[in-house]
């Protein structure tokens, strides 16, 4: 269990989640990036960069 | 064997991938870009890797460097740079005799203005390495053509002053997106927007499309044109026929499992494990 770095509001994981995965705030609707599992921490995601896509 | 998965951000498209490995009892290895470091030598111990890469420029060296090293990668190096440049895609495409949009490529304001004077309005600027529908530009008139002429080279980068001019294809509010992994086309889906960027990355809404030859057809020849492997293709529907937009090499298929009812995850999976035993 961590907090959103935006809002504060309570994050916890699903089982299987992995570094790196983007998450969204249920309160505050932000994305937010997992960046450890132990303690868990999050972040929030990066802007998108110019060169992102498919 | 051992897989290793190239990633930056985790998306619901990695998360399939991951869960359809280990289904499979694969021990992946996760390998973030944003820690790697290469000296050259050989390196990852492992023996084939999956590109899922959000960035563009690091799939395109990280591919090279891992290729470098004995790595047998999919998507290969050579597929990331032909299709992460719409300039290379469009030469593949026309080396390989498959139809696409008209365009032009010009490098200065003047001779992309004469260029698109003579392709005739509409037109669609687009840069040469992009993708979601970003920075697209649908020229209607001179006017237009001047100010976002001028505009790309005094704001842009210098890349954004190769001018990538394709003539405006009239789809009526949908695209088809193709899926190829291998030599088979395994799914499409219809992307319908009112706008004319039918991205669904920016909110065009994607129902199933049944995968006939004439789809089946040109995908692949698309998918082979640039060097196949997993790929999604776009494809223009016109009244002489369908043809290719462009051709993606990280596709995103989040949207494109229930529509289609295609476990394209796990087909994804199978080519990898396939192309490596």
């Amino acid at each position: 269990m961590t907090e959103c770095p935006v809002c504060g509001a309570e994050i916890s994981f699903a089982a299987g989640t992995v570094i790196g995965e983007l998450l969204e705030c249920a309160d505050c609707g932000s994305e937010l990036e997992v960046r450890g599992l132990d303690p868990a921490t999050v972040t929030e995601a990066p802007e998108t960069e110019e060169d992102w896509g498919e | 064997m051992k897989v290793g998965l190239l990633h930056s951000l985790v998306r619901k498209e990695e998360k399939l991938l991951i869960d359809e490995f280990q289904r499979r009892g694969i021990n992946l290895q996760m390998i973030d870009d944003r820690k790697l470091v290469f000296d050259l030598e050989p390196i990852p111990n492992v023996d084939i890797v999956l590109e899922r890469s959000i960035n563009h420029s690091r799939s395109l060296y990280g591919l090279q460097l891992l290729e470098t090293a004995g790595v047998h990668c999919v998507n290969s190096a050579k597929v990331a740079a032909i299709c992460g440049d719409k300039i290379l895609t469009s030469v593949a495409l026309k080396k390989a005799g498959v139809k696409q949009p008209s365009l032009r490529v010009a490098f200065t304001e003047a001779s992309a203005l004469a260029a698109i004077e003579e392709l005739g309005y509409p037109v669609v600027l687009k840069p040469a390495v992009g993708s979601w529908g970003r920075l697209l530009s649908k020229v209607n008139d001179r006017e237009s053509a001047e100010a976002i002429l001028e505009h790309k080279s005094v704001l842009g980068s210098y890349h954004h002053s190769i001018f990538y001019i394709q003539k405006f294809v009239e789809k009526k509010g949908r695209d088809i997106r193709s899926f190829v992994v291998g030599d088979q086309c395994i799914a499409a889906i219809y992307r319908s927007s009112e706008h004319w960027i039918t991205n669904t990355a920016r909110g065009a809404v994607a129902t199933g499309c049944e995968v006939d030859a004439h789809i089946a057809d040109i995908s692949l020849a698309a998918a082979t044109a640039v060097g196949g492997g997993v790929l999604a293709v776009d494809l223009f529907e016109t009244k002489d026929g369908l043809c290719v937009n462009e051709v993606n090499y990280t596709m995103e298929f989040r949207n494109s499992i229930e529509t289609t009812g295609v476990n394209i995850p796990a087909q994804v999976v199978d080519y990898v494990l396939e192309s490596r035993s």
